[in-house]
């Protein structure tokens, strides 16, 4: 169709605007990256030197060996977890209607569309009382609560994907439940497993308010340690918070990566909205 | 089929066994599976959910003298509404969460638009997909530099010559305006382009073909189709919104305009040591979501809501 | 590669023309184009001698009907028939009587108030021919309108597209890959594959005369046997009567094309091939009974397959003689077309 003049100025309105976000959100990026390599960074454009000091001075000063190891402890527990108490019950949602479903299913919608600072808060007050409060478990079980429903929304689909006549037929062949899990189901699930797993991986690391509300000194992940430095008791140079930011942002960056070639994009962010155009 | 009538209460002559039975019914061992998952969250969400709610009517007696509470259970609520420090973070948080939200559903609307007709959509979704990768604190932090008078932003600003001193965008309303715009522009941008490109374009090239222009087009056929989605989108972004937290605290001022009612929460769990209260404040945290929850899907409900296709096929 | 290459077509005033072809062969895309939905590269679209080519959907007026019927799922049956007319400027209650009277003509006015989620696939074709109708305009396009269809209700609507065409005159260009739609419906049909016309014609033009081996193929001529010219009569133009040799056996058949060589290609529907005392050899298969008579598979000469239709049943292994009227087999040159 032929563009009218009005259709072209909204056109280049659109893009403009789209340009002046992505502009600033490299700019944001950018400006943390120079920081962070700048000798000395006052009241000019860019810094007078560059060096590299400020990430061995945050990697000593905030502990970041430590931290990521407790990070990656924390999050790999928490796929692991959410893996083996997600994938199962997604299996059972895809493929049987019984009484009480919807609001089961309720339950697993639920954690998706509260905000974790809401139902983290009383979380934080029960893992406290129970002892579990500030420890790495504590941070685990908190984590836990919208991962398991995250991955049990991104499997059922693909588990409703498969004919159940497949697996019907594997069982005429011959195959009982375990065969039939390792030879068929594991091979079929096992993109959508990873896609999802990816993408607890990701959202985990960024997950600021679980961890924060539940994590003790020595359970804290990474974004809850950049979070305190920036509120570092003594002097704290801004190049090494600096630093410390560019390490996360590498960290989330990379896994980013990694799972883009599994998944869209959209998936990150795909809570439980209701049927995509089936 | 036996002749004789059997009285209501005779029971049937039933030689199903008890598993055949259940399994009829969709309780067999598969369903079993989703057992743990629900025993989880039913310990871990719901369970918490309820112990708050009955905490935050045991309150601390200090609390109740301090109000000088009629109902001593209902200290803790009490104490909230008559402090303007704390019951004005209910304000705040809107003054907050709903320009917020507006903005980037205004903006996401004409957006995802002209982006539904491109085919190569993923260049853009990924970056788009970025900031809300890297999180609510590495973008606040990041604007401290950014936005900061000496950042970029403020120098690129006077070197056009739009302004001639900086401007203060950080530690304060403005800080946590822009970071929220970041983090949550995406995820309503994603969410708007689905509803959009759900809409039969088919329904689009009938109304050309019958005469309306693109204004019409729009006006007439997308946007009362879209009304139901864009509600939907609203609220989860509102309520993403509203639950704003590490920005507020790091780019803006959380003892003054910027004190969100979720940094209200979290002094009186950890500062105060006050479970309670902090339990009755994200209790009335959660009500005020839920109320503008319900009053957006009633106003909705006004509106069509049915099929967004053009018949069968 | 190009979608339509080379397409032109005239289309006199209150003609019911139908595109026929394969999918992928342009039919769809030439209709979009004449819609506007889709820019032509080259070329030109005129009607009553103005160019339309230049203008968008919206402004050239025409009525459309498309395969999934597009009714606009939040507006009344009413507000769908008389959405052309609002968007004119037609007053609302203008609007609404002129479309009660197109929903008349369809037989759909107790509808009226119903939403389209509420109608059935007939009922919503019949709102869409009635959304296009309504505003009166010069041209109707339809795009496969009856595809979504069960075949019982196809062939009613169907009887229902040919008495609205005839109770209003309007011209008409139909959209569809099924040849006996094209064939009930049709004032000429225009065949298109790999975005040409490969002929156009009345369909019984194109029933008894198809030009090319294709287009005979796409019409039912099952039969396609590989031979050898062994004298023409005539002036060797299509038309002329030629022997044909298939195997050991000499066939009378009818030219279609001129032919160069001696390579052709002998074409018979099912229907014209019969036993015979004499004829082309081959060897029953298979026999099908339909009722009325059988239709039998056998095996020709150097492996070909030929389908015939016989007043007997025949067993399997029989030998025949199968002949056809010279006027009904049809010889095309040796190279696909």
């Amino acid at each position: 169709m032929q563009k009218s003049l009005t259709e072209r100025l909204w056109a280049w309105a659109v893009w403009v605007t789209v340009g002046f976000f992505v502009l600033n959100l490299f700019g944001m990026i950018g400006s943390v990256l120079v920081s962070s390599f700048a000798s000395r960074w006052l009241r000019t454009w860019l810094p007078d030197g560059y060096t590299t000091r400020w990430y061995a001075s945050a990697w000593a000063e905030f502990q970041l060996g430590d931290v990521l190891i407790v990070t990656f402890q924390i999050v790999f527990a928490v796929v692991a977890l959410s893996a083996l108490l997600g994938v199962p019950a997604a299996y059972a949602m895809a493929r049987r209607e019984f009484p009480g479903k919807k609001a089961v299913m309720l339950l697993f919608l639920l954690p998706l569309l509260v905000p974790p600072v809401t139902f983290g808060i009383p979380l934080a007050t029960v893992l406290y009382q129970s002892g579990l409060g500030g420890t790495m478990w504590g941070v685990i079980l908190a984590n836990l609560v919208p991962t398991v429903p995250f991955v049990i929304l991104v499997m059922i689909p693909f588990i409703e994907q498969i004919d159940t006549k497949v697996e019907a037929a594997a069982r005429v062949f011959g195959a009982n439940t375990f065969k039939l899990f390792i030879h068929v189901l594991l091979p079929l699930l096992l993109p959508g497993i990873l896609a999802a797993l990816l993408l607890v991986l990701v959202r985990t690391i960024a997950m600021f308010e679980l961890t924060f509300l539940t994590a003790g000194p020595t359970s804290q992940t990474l974004v809850v340690a950049l979070y305190y430095s920036v509120f570092a008791a003594g002097v704290r140079s801004v190049q090494s918070i600096a630093a410390m930011a560019v390490v996360y942002m590498v960290v989330t960056l990379v896994w980013l990566i990694i799972a883009l070639q599994f998944v869209n994009p959209t998936q990150i962010v795909t809570r439980a909205k209701r049927s995509d155009a089936h | 089929m036996s002749t004789a009538t059997p009285s209501p209460a005779a029971p049937r002559a039933d030689d199903l066994s008890l598993s055949r039975r259940l399994s009829l019914r969709g309780l067999d061992a598969i369903t079993l599976l989703v057992v743990p998952a629900v025993l989880f969250l039913l310990a871990l969400f719901i369970y918490p959910f309820a112990y708050g709610f009955w905490l935050s009517f045991q309150p601390k007696p200090e609390t109740v003298e301090a109000v000088k509470a009629s109902i001593p259970a209902l200290a803790n609520y009490q104490k909230f509404f008559s402090d303007p420090f704390q019951y004005e973070t209910i304000t705040k948080t809107f003054r907050i969460a709903l320009p917020v939200t507006i903005l980037n559903l205004l903006l996401a609307i004409p957006i995802a638009f002209r982006v539904r007709l491109m085919t190569r959509q993923r260049l853009l979704t990924t970056i788009l997909v970025v900031p809300i990768t890297l999180g609510t604190v590495l973008v606040a932090e990041g604007l401290l530099t950014y936005l900061g008078p000496q950042g970029w932003f403020n120098r690129t600003l006077m070197t056009i010559g739009l302004i001639s001193n900086p401007v203060k965008l950080t530690h304060n309303y403005w800080g946590v305006f822009l970071s929220l715009v970041i983090t949550g522009f995406p995820f309503t941008f994603l969410l708007t382009l689905s509803y959009v490109t759900g809409i039969d374009p088919a329904l689009e090239n009938a109304a050309a073909t019958l005469g309306a222009k693109a204004s019409q087009r729009f006006r007439e056929i997308f946007l009362p189709l879209l009304v139901p989605g864009l509600a939907i989108t609203f609220l989860l972004s509102f309520v993403q919104a509203f639950a704003v937290f590490p920005s507020a605290i790091m780019l803006g001022e959380p003892a003054g305009s910027t004190r969100v009612i979720s940094y209200a929460a979290y002094q009186a769990a950890f500062e105060d040591y006050d479970y309670a209260m902090a339990s009755a404040i994200a209790i009335i945290m959660g009500v005020v979501q839920l109320v503008v929850v319900v009053i957006v899907l009633w106003a909705r409900n006004l509106f069509y809501k049915g099929p967004v296709a053009g018949g069968k096929g | 590669m190009k979608a339509l290459n080379d397409v032109n077509l005239e289309i006199p005033r209150g003609e019911f023309v139908a595109l026929l072809g394969p999918s992928g062969c342009g039919k769809s895309t030439a209709l979009n184009c004449i819609a506007g939905l889709l820019d032509v590269t080259a070329g030109a679209i005129l009607l009553d001698d103005k160019r339309i080519d230049l203008l968008r959907p919206e402004e050239r007026g025409f009525g459309m009907v498309f395969q999934n019927y597009a009714l606009f799922p939040h507006m009344t049956v009413r507000k769908n028939v008389g959405f052309g007319l609002k968007m004119r400027g037609v007053g609302s209650a203008e609007a609404d009587k002129r479309s009660d009277e197109a929903l008349r003509l369809v037989r759909l006015e107790s509808q009226a108030a119903k939403l389209p989620g509420q109608l059935s696939g007939g009922q919503q074709q019949r709102v869409a021919i009635a959304r296009a109708i309504v505003v009166e305009p010069p041209l109707v396009l339809m795009d496969e309108p009856l595809s979504n269809l069960d075949a019982k209700l196809r062939l009613e609507m169907r009887a229902e597209i040919r008495r609205i065409h005839q109770s209003l005159g309007s011209t008409t260009i139909y959209v569809t890959h099924d040849q006996d739609e094209a064939l009930s419906l049709a004032d000429r049909i225009v065949v298109m594959r790999d975005g040409q016309i490969r002929q156009v014609g009345t369909p019984e033009d194109l029933y008894i005369r198809p030009a090319h081996l294709d287009v005979a193929e796409f019409m039912g001529f099952r039969n396609r046997v590989p031979g050898k010219i062994v004298a023409r009569e005539g002036d060797g133009k299509a038309g002329a009567l030629v022997t044909v040799q298939i195997g050991d056996s000499m066939v009378k058949a009818t030219l279609r094309e001129p032919i160069a060589g001696e390579s052709a290609v002998l074409a018979v529907r099912p229907d014209d091939l019969e036993p015979a005392a004499a004829g082309v050899p081959a060897t029953v298969e298979t026999m099908e009974y339909r009722g009325k008579e059988f239709v039998g598979t056998a095996k020709g000469p150097s492996g070909s397959e030929l389908v015939f239709r016989s007043h007997t049943r025949l067993a399997n292994g029989t030998a025949v003689h199968l002949a056809a009227e010279p006027s009904r087999a049809l010889v095309y040159s040796g190279m696909a077309a």
